[in-house]
């Protein structure tokens, strides 16, 4: 099973630009058309489930925008 | 009980809270975070003093959690000189434009390469003067239409774009020098080991280094942010090649 995974966008850093969208493997991310930041952009957010915190999206944020989560599912082995 | 939660990924600490002016989408935004990111890796966001440029980045000092100097236009490679000879301790940047590096400031950028100045230069081509309304930069792209080039740069008029790394990979104070590009995950992750590699050759004072970014200008260019990273690769990339231009035997052998 993938790895899940969730993302934070800052209302106060996006600018909607998009990138993210076209850059997350899972296709999950979209702008939210129902939302403006303060600065009245549509934020990008998930829309669906499917991400597996990969972090893609905030390797191409111009605006460091994005706090990345991933669920941990089993306990790590130890080490050795 | 929720599940455990580890964190993959935060803004980086080296930036400040400050929102950037930066139009959305532009790629100057990717490059500051990879610095931001290298910065706060090696622990020396601390001792880091950085020199901002005439250009869009202008503001930089505004973002990052670092000291800055601002330099008057092209003149950020003599000023970041005399800071780091001063301060021969701490980590000296310089991120400059096109049109600041390769144009007004040509001059600074050569003599400090060739006196091998132990700075590091972040060097970010977006084939225009973004800050002014896109101008034709000496980087802009044969019959590439800007503002000033409106029917597309002549080159048997105005000349033949300008290949820094090219150029700067020739001198010998220079100990790393390459080029790389912002329009791709794998890309932005090969940009981010050479700007690394660029700052771990200045605190092992191993020369000159620097960084050429092929970066995008959406508003300048008439474009989305996504078009303009395609056009990165499939116009600027052609034209300026991605490579390593100069990797000096000392700094082969650093393991990062
Ligand atoms: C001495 C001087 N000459 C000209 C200008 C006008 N000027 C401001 S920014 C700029 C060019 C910026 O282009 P670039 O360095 O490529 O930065 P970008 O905005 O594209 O990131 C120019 C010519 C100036 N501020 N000072
Ligand atoms: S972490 Fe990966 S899967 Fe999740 S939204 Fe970002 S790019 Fe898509
Ligand atoms: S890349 Fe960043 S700024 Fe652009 S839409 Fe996505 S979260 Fe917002
Ligand atoms: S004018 Fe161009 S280079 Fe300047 S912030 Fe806007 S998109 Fe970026
Ligand atoms: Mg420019």
């Amino acid at each position: 099973m993938p790895a899940k995974g969730w993302i934070e966008v800052s209302d106060l850093y996006c600018k909607g630009c998009e990138l993210c969208i076209s850059a997350c493997p899972q296709e999950v991310m979209e702008l939210d058309m129902s939302r403006l930041t303060p600065k009245g952009y549509h934020p990008a957010h998930t829309f669906k489930d499917g991400c597996t915190g990969c972090a893609i999206c905030a390797l191409v944020c111009p605006d460091a925008a994005i706090t990345v989560y991933r669920e941990v599912t089993k306990a790590v082995p130890a080490a050795g | 009980m929720a599940a455990p939660e580890s964190l993959v990924y935060e803004r980086p600490e080296s930036f400040t809270e400050t929102p950037t002016h930066y139009c959305p989408g532009c790629t100057h935004g990717v490059a500051h975070r990879l610095v931001a990111e290298v910065l706060e890796e090696m622990g020396v966001t601390n001792r880091t003093i950085g020199v901002a440029p005439v250009g869009c980045a202008v503001f930089a000092y505004n973002y990052f959690d670092t000291d800055f100097v601002e330099a008057p236009h092209g003149r950020a490679p003599a000023m970041a000189t005399g800071v780091k000879r001063v301060l021969p301790d701490r980590v000296v940047f310089t991120y400059q434009g096109d049109g600041d590096l390769a144009s007004i400031g040509m001059g600074e950028i050569v003599h400090a390469a060739a006196r091998g100045e132990n700075i590091t230069v972040i060097f970010i081509n977006n084939a225009n003067f973004g800050m002014t309304g896109g101008q034709m930069a000496p980087t802009t792209l044969p019959g590439m239409k800007t503002t000033s080039s409106p029917n597309g740069r002549d080159v048997e008029s105005q000349g033949y774009p300008i290949r820094m790394s090219e150029m700067i990979s020739t001198l010998d104070g220079v100990g790393y020098c390459v080029r790389r590009s912002l329009h791709d995950p794998k890309n932005i992750r090969l940009a981010k080991k050479a700007i690394r590699t660029a700052f771990e050759t200045q605190v092992r004072g191993l020369g000159f280094s620097m960084v050429e970014l092929l970066s995008t200008c959406p508003t300048n260019w008439g474009m989305t942010p996504v078009n303009s990273l395609k056009f990165v690769e499939e116009h600027m990339i052609p034209a300026y090649p991605l490579g390593d231009y100069k990797v000096s035997e000392a700094i082969k052998q650093v393991k990062i």
